[in-house]
């Protein structure tokens, strides 16, 4: 259980990651498919070859952040849609990276009959590896990423990024550059893809071209559950549910092979599973409302205030409510002016 | 201070379908002219409007800009120009930000945004005071996702955010259409207020004749994508509701029997 949780908080680190494409960007990016192999493969290169395990570390993020890049050019410049032009990145960084690791599978165990240097190869001699010491110190960086991005996205550019996802006619009316917001976005997004690539296959002890596959399901089962969990009304609540999520989300898998109800070639399949659940829970109303009755604390401050002004006011309540389960769903589905006024002029 | 030449716009051109939304404007505003236009639906007015803040490119044609050429500026970056402030009360705000939130993006427009906190306790303390002159308690509810707020504030936020940065020219689209006629008038008044209060030089659509009469300082009328009249402060201020109805239609008179000679 302890190695399940351990994952989860490895894993925590994509899933951010696609917290910040997914929820903030309103764009289902599948890129980090291949950003994690990308991250975790150029990882294990380096480490192989004797690089410093925190370099190597860095360079994972790097790595992905080029791959996020590659998919904000198609779709920035290139005006590839959003969703397509991620298939295509991650489908063209499966050649890529069997290029990088110059081979199906990188081992950063031993090389030569001598164990490699990586973060946790001084745990694993120590046999610490799976200890809740391993865990505090995972939650630990977790976290402190989690908190960069509650900063980053409370900057003056971050409001912008939030902007770019949540209404792009105001984004641009207000001086935004939608172009620059994405591809950054983009960048950060898939480099926390590889540096939990890059994490992962130093804790696993190898890094696969396949261990990317369906890493998009995790990262959105995390994100769907975290934030159905603890609700999205600060950003502080929001990132924090994406780990939560994350570690829940391993803990399932472990519990259900622990039961002996699935099989490690199921994995796949239960992420399938768990998301769909996730996102019928989120979009039925009726649902909803019994999951919100669960967890009475979360939204409170969304309660409408005296309304003060007669003339101006006076929204029905069914709408208040709307507005506010809105905020906790996928952003933006129905509170974006899709065909405000200032699109509705756009030529094809 | 803002000087259309020439311009034109033609969607699909070449096909079918051609429309010409906009056929040879020319239009020059001085600094804090107030111009309200009115003009039959697919008059162009939409289209001058989108053209001027660059989200449509014009064919052809020059926009001059306190002697800077913009014409071929994009949006993003005309935006520290000009503000807007759209029909639909969902399109000038972010909703799943707070008010303070969206406020703070306003005073960024067409500035450097870097890394700096978006609210500060300074830009709080300035916020609630623009926010106070609203009248509609909104100060108190700065941490409130705008999502929550009605159509009525919402767009008296969106008027609010477009006009305390003091933007060189002001852009509004019909943005009383989609209120009720009581709160139509609340955002009106607020109109008027905020334009005089900043010297804004603003452009205003609008099919409410009346409305068109009273506030500003020039009418234009648009049909088929020229400017059919226009009626300077003076006139103006004789003119009655009636008097531009018939106008109006003599205007539209004049064109479909032109149309019918050709
Ligand atoms: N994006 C577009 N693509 C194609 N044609 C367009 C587009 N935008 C406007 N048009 C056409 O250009 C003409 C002028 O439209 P515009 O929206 O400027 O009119 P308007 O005066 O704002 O009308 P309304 O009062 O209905 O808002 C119309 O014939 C319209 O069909
Ligand atoms: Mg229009």
């Amino acid at each position: 259980m302890i190695s399940a949780v351990e994952q989860g908080l490895i894993f925590a680190v994509l899933a951010l990651g696609v917290f910040l494409t997914y929820r903030i960007l309103d764009l289902p990016d599948l890129t980090v498919d291949g950003s994690f192999t990308t991250g975790g493969g150029t990882a294990a290169i380096l480490l192989v070859n004797g690089c410093d395990p925190f370099l190597a570390t860095l360079a994972g993020f790097a790595a992905g952040a080029l791959a996020g890049l590659i998919t904000g050019i198609l779709h920035t410049v290139l005006k590839i849609d959003g969703l397509l032009a991620s298939i295509l990145t991650m489908i063209g960084l499966y050649s890529i990276n069997l290029h990088i690791m110059a081979g199906p599978m990188v081992s950063v165990n031993l090389r030569n009959g001598k164990p490699v240097d990586t973060l946790f190869s001084g745990f694993r001699l120590a046999g610490d590896l799976f200890s809740w010491k391993m865990v505090l110190i995972l939650a630990v960086a977790a976290l402190a990423i989690k908190l960069i991005l509650d900063w980053f996205l409370a900057t003056n550019f971050g409001l912008a990024v939030q902007a770019t996802g949540d209404n792009p006619t105001m984004a641009l009316a207000d001086g935004i550059s939608t172009r620059l917001t994405k591809n950054v976005t983009l960048m950060a997004s898939n480099g926390l893809a590889g540096l939990s690539g890059a994490l992962y296959c130093q804790f696993n002890g190898a890094a696969d071209s396949q261990m990317g596959v369906g890493m998009i399901l995790v990262g959105l089962a995390s994100v769907i559950v975290g934030n159905a969990i603890l609700g999205t009304r600060w950003m502080f609540l929001a990132t924090l549910g994406v780990i939560v999520g994350s570690v829940l989300y391993r803990l399932v898998i472990f519990w259900a092979m622990d039961l002996h109800l699935a099989s490690a070639g199921d994995m796949k399949l239960i992420s399938a599973i768990l998301v769909v659940i996730a996102l019928v829970i989120s979009k039925n109303a009726w649902l909803r409302k019994v999951f919100q009755r669960l967890s009475p604390w979360r939204n409170k401050a969304d309660v409408p205030e005296p309304l003060l002004d007669p003339a101006l006011v006076a929204v029905p309540a069914d709408d208040l409510d709307d507005a506010e389960s809105d905020g906790s769903q996928e952003r933006g589905a129905a509170a974006l002016p899709k065909q405000a006024p200032a699109n509705a002029g756009k030529e094809n | 201070m803002l000087t259309l030449t020439d311009v034109s716009k033609t969607f699909f051109a070449n096909t079918v379908n051609e429309r010409k939304a906009l056929r040879h404007i020319d239009l020059t505003l001085a600094d804090g002219d107030f111009v309200t236009i009115i003009g039959s639906n697919g008059a162009g007015k939409s289209t001058l409007l989108n053209v001027i803040a660059g989200s449509l490119p014009c064919d052809q044609g020059s926009i001059v800009i306190d002697d800077q050429d913009v014409t071929r500026l994009q949006d993003y970056r005309r935006a520290s120009f000009i503000s807007r402030v759209f029909q639909d009360p969902s399109a000038g705000t972010s909703p799943h930000l707070t008010i303070e939130q969206n406020m703070a993006i306003a005073l960024t427009r067409g500035a450097h945004r870097g890394l700096g906190q978006g609210v500060t306790r300074a830009r709080r303390a300035h916020f609630r005071e623009e926010l106070e002159t609203l009248g509609l308690g909104l100060e108190d509810r700065l941490r409130t996702r705008v999502g929550m707020l009605s159509g009525g504030q919402r767009q008296a936020l969106s008027l609010l955010m477009a006009s305390f940065t003091k933007p060189r020219i002001l852009l509004l689209d019909e943005h009383t259409a989609a209120l009720d006629p009581q709160r139509a008038e609340r955002v009106t008044e607020l109109t008027r207020r905020v334009v005089a209060d900043n010297g804004l030089t603003a452009l205003m659509v609008t099919h409410n004749m009346s409305q068109a009469l009273d506030l500003g300082n020039r009418l234009l009328m648009m049909h088929e994508g020229e400017i059919m009249f226009e009626l300077d402060s003076e006139t103006k201020e004789h003119t009655t509701v009636e008097d531009l109805m018939a106008r109006f239609s003599s205007v539209k008179g004049q064109i479909s029997d032109r149309s019918l000679l050709n």
